[in-house]
């Protein structure tokens, strides 16, 4: 009998946390905990990465050869649902719907979002437009390229425009609705003590994000919804045979997709000003600069869309002005990138695997930022602006960036999620393989952009197909990299060694609560004392 | 304000009762809520704004066609219209302020008078799209192309796509504020709202009085552009 009712010790351990407090499907579906619908969305967005990514093995399959594998029609399908899913459905919710919907209100010492209610809500909206987009694909997708431009998308479509469109749209408010909640958060929910000028920068980064959010999606929304109006009534204000323009959808379009690709890359750079300062042992360098460069990103990334148009029919002032005011935003992000290797400067620096991926963040992220200098500059623009050079630069600053940091920030937040570590060498392997992989993918499109190779073309000329072949392998290589953490991660979830509350001795709130957290992460409301980043030297190192 | 009759410890009760579990104070809930719903608002700003940068733009191209198009707008309807709506904003107004004076008499009818005038509107506007159709003004579905000045045929076209996206869209948050404004008669009924706690009441207020300020800009654009001297 005794052994019956006898339990093993690690049972008995077992601390109730969010995960553990309720179980079956309805208390996930109804959820209401901030933990729990970040958890929602991370698996909903690593499948949509998986669905965006297959797209991508495809196409780079097709270039292997130069006359293509695939039909023209079929490349340019494969293409631009690749852009439309990773774009709206993997890298605009990618960190602030998981990451920081998870850590913002422990963070700020907040039980949780302001309108928990809300959060959920927004999750549904985002598996409704996911699943629209996802019919999209299943009827043999779009072939508008990821920016829906009229006429393609209205007059001359012969694609389901329709589905795409709305699926895009009705994500879009699941987007809002994250960035709302952000804002009233950081605004309201504030512990004791905890001022602006003590917020973890990546709170700082998010606030900016959410703002960006909630000021730019909107404008995509009402343009998508008069492109479906154009494209069912079969005239409408961008229509040329009424003396409508298709150019002021691309303005329209812009004013939300330019800031939109700092929603992409603002959260990442928040994670790595955490990373940094945890594996150098000290304050971010600067820490007002880093957290007022995220609101002058904000800010500037609303008055430089114009640069996406220097080719199509701008006049020669209006792209002045755009050029200039692009390269103003290439400051705050360089202000960050200097003060990230600052901080760094006399830290002690070790080398984990978040920390590997804040590396290549870094580097790779410069490359990608400089030469959006050259895309910046009117005339270099003219030459490069239809070729390689553009998917380069854009994947350098999205992969290279945004998905560096957000794997860096998985794995650095994974033991506090799941409260169990990952596997060490496979990790910094897998690092690795990402770095190399990515690299050899999309280092070789600069190249190929720079000898004049159109991008979203099936075909290309002989000469260009050995740096082709590269850039295919590397992509095998990266999604390899991509793999091996989806399996470790998994596995860790039952076998990863117990993490402990804190496994970095890293400073912030979130560190200070047991791991994984209880639903209301603090038993009672913490009153903050200190700046961010208090840290001093490692006390294996002291003594 | 001191107008409330309820004692002290009944309002310490009912502000308990609506206090969410991750909120500290009452007063912290009610702030969230305002940024929150202020933060909306501004979103719709931009929604709308989209339409309206597109109106500034082929209105700044095609002046003279827009002008002369105007006149196919129904002035006494809009203008009646916007009366109405300036209407529904007092008794909104009035509304909210009932509710923080716990008085639900004066809440119930003016939640019911703000829903009267804003059915009223969207009956006027069914008229008015009503004859447009018969006109044959709708771009694209029903345009028969007979105006008084055929050299605008085409551009007439963008002003009526514009007219129909904005006061359309329009129309829609009225719908959707209808729907708002019932499930507050309901909870009005139940006499959930006190001088301790109104704040649904206030904050669909901000939306209905944001829907006819939307309103208060669409007049003018569309049914006067003609009538400048």
């Amino acid at each position: 009998m005794a052994t019956l009712v006898q339990r093993s010790p690690e049972v008995e351990a077992e601390e109730v946390n969010y995960l553990n407090v309720e179980h079956g499907w309805k208390s996930w579906l109804l959820t209401t905990d901030h933990k729990r619908i970040a958890v929602l969305y991370l698996i909903s967005i690593t499948l949509m990465f998986f669905v965006g990514g297959l797209m991508a093995v495809l196409f780079r399959i097709n270039l292997l050869e130069p006359e293509g594998l695939f039909s023209a029609e079929t490349y340019n399908r494969l293409f631009s649902m690749h852009g439309i899913v990773m774009v709206f459905f993997f890298l605009v919710p990618s960190i602030p719907a998981t990451l920081a919907n998870f850590l913002i209100p422990i963070m700020v010492g907040a039980k949780d979002l302001a309108f928990p209610r809300v959060n959920l809500l927004s999750w549904y909206i985002y598996i409704a437009g996911a699943a629209l987009t996802l019919y999209a694909v299943a009827r043999g997708g779009v072939d508008t390229g990821w920016t829906f431009y009229a006429p393609y998308s209205s007059t001359y479509s012969n694609s389901y425009v329709l589905a795409a469109a709305f699926g895009v749209f009705t994500a879009g408010f699941s987007s809002i609705l994250t960035g709302l909640n952000f804002i009233v958060t950081v605004h309201k929910m504030r512990a004791p003590g905890m001022t602006w000028s003590r917020l973890p920068l990546f709170v700082w980064s998010n606030y900016a994000t959410g703002l960006i959010q909630v000021l730019g999606t909107p404008v995509l929304a009402i343009t998508l919804l008069l492109l479906a109006f154009e494209r069912i009534a079969h005239v409408g204000i961008f229509d040329p045979n009424i003396g409508g323009d298709p150019i002021l959808f691309q303005h329209l379009f812009w004013f939300y997709s330019h800031p939109a690709v700092y929603i992409m890359i603002l959260p990442g750079m928040g994670v790595i000003s955490e990373i940094v300062s945890c594996f150098s042992r000290k304050r971010v360098f600067g820490y007002n600069f880093v957290a007022f460069s995220s609101m002058a990103i904000a800010v500037l990334s609303f008055v430089v869309w114009g640069h996406h148009m220097f080719l199509t029919g701008e006049s020669m002032y209006t792209g002045l002005a755009f050029s200039i005011l692009s390269f103003m935003v290439a400051v705050p992000s360089a202000i960050k990138v200097f003060n990230w290797t600052a901080t760094m400067y006399k830290g002690s620096v070790s080398f984990d695997t978040p920390m590997l991926y804040a590396f290549g963040f870094i580097g790779l992220f410069t490359i990608g930022g400089l030469t959006g200098l050259h895309l910046a500059t009117l005339g270099t623009d003219i030459a490069t602006h239809g070729t390689y050079f553009v998917v380069a630069h854009f994947h350098y600053v999205m992969v290279g960036g945004m998905v560096m940091a957000f794997m860096g920030g998985l794995h650095f937040w994974w033991p506090k999620i799941t409260g169990r570590m990952y596997p060490e060498a496979w990790s910094k392997f897998a690092a690795l393989i990402v770095f190399i992989g990515f690299n050899l993918t999309f280092f070789p499109q600069f190249i190929l952009g720079y000898l004049g190779m159109p991008r979203r073309y099936h075909a290309y000329p002989p000469e260009f197909q050995a740096l082709n072949v590269l850039s295919t392998a590397g992509a095998s290589i990266l999604g390899i990299g991509y793999v091996i953490p989806m399996v470790y991660f998994i596995w860790s979830l039952r076998a990863g060694p117990k993490a402990g509350p804190n496994p970095w001795g890293a400073a912030g709130l979130e560190w200070q609560i047991q791991s994984p957290p209880t639903t209301f992460n603090f038993d009672e409301t913490p009153v903050v004392t200190e700046e961010a980043y208090n840290y001093g030297p490692l006390e294996e190192i002291v003594g | 304000m001191a107008d409330t009759l309820v004692p002290a410890g009944e309002d310490a009760a009912v502000k308990e009762k609506h206090l969410r579990h991750h909120f500290a104070t009452a007063e912290q809930q009610m702030d969230a809520a305002t940024l929150g719903m202020w933060t909306f608002l501004i979103t719709e700003v931009l929604f709308f704004g989209g339409m309206f940068a597109s109106y500034a733009v082929y209105r700044n191209i095609y002046l003279d066609a827009f002008a002369s198009t105007s006149q196919y707008m129904n002035v006494v309807l809009g203008g009646t219209n916007t009366a109405v709506l300036i209407c529904s904003s007092l008794t909104m107004a009035l509304a909210v302020r009932a509710a923080q004076l716990s008085n639900r008499k004066h809440l119930t009818l003016f939640l019911i008078l703000t829903m009267i005038f804003g059915t009223v509107f969207l009956v006027i506007k069914g008229f008015e799209y009503h004859s447009k159709w018969v006109e044959g003004l709708v771009p694209g579905i029903h345009w028969s192309g007979y105006l008084e000045h055929p050299e605008f045929a085409h551009h007439a076209q963008i002003l009526f796509s514009l007219y129909f996206y904005m006061t359309g869209m329009h129309a829609l948050h009225m719908v959707v504020g209808l729907g708002l404004l019932s499930y507050l008669l309901i909870q009005a009924r139940r006499n959930i709202f006190k001088a301790t706690y109104f704040a649904p009441v206030e904050m669909i207020g901000l939306y209905w009085h944001f829907v006819d300020i939307v309103w208060i800009f669409l007049f003018p654009l569309l049914y006067l552009i003609g009538h400048r001297r």
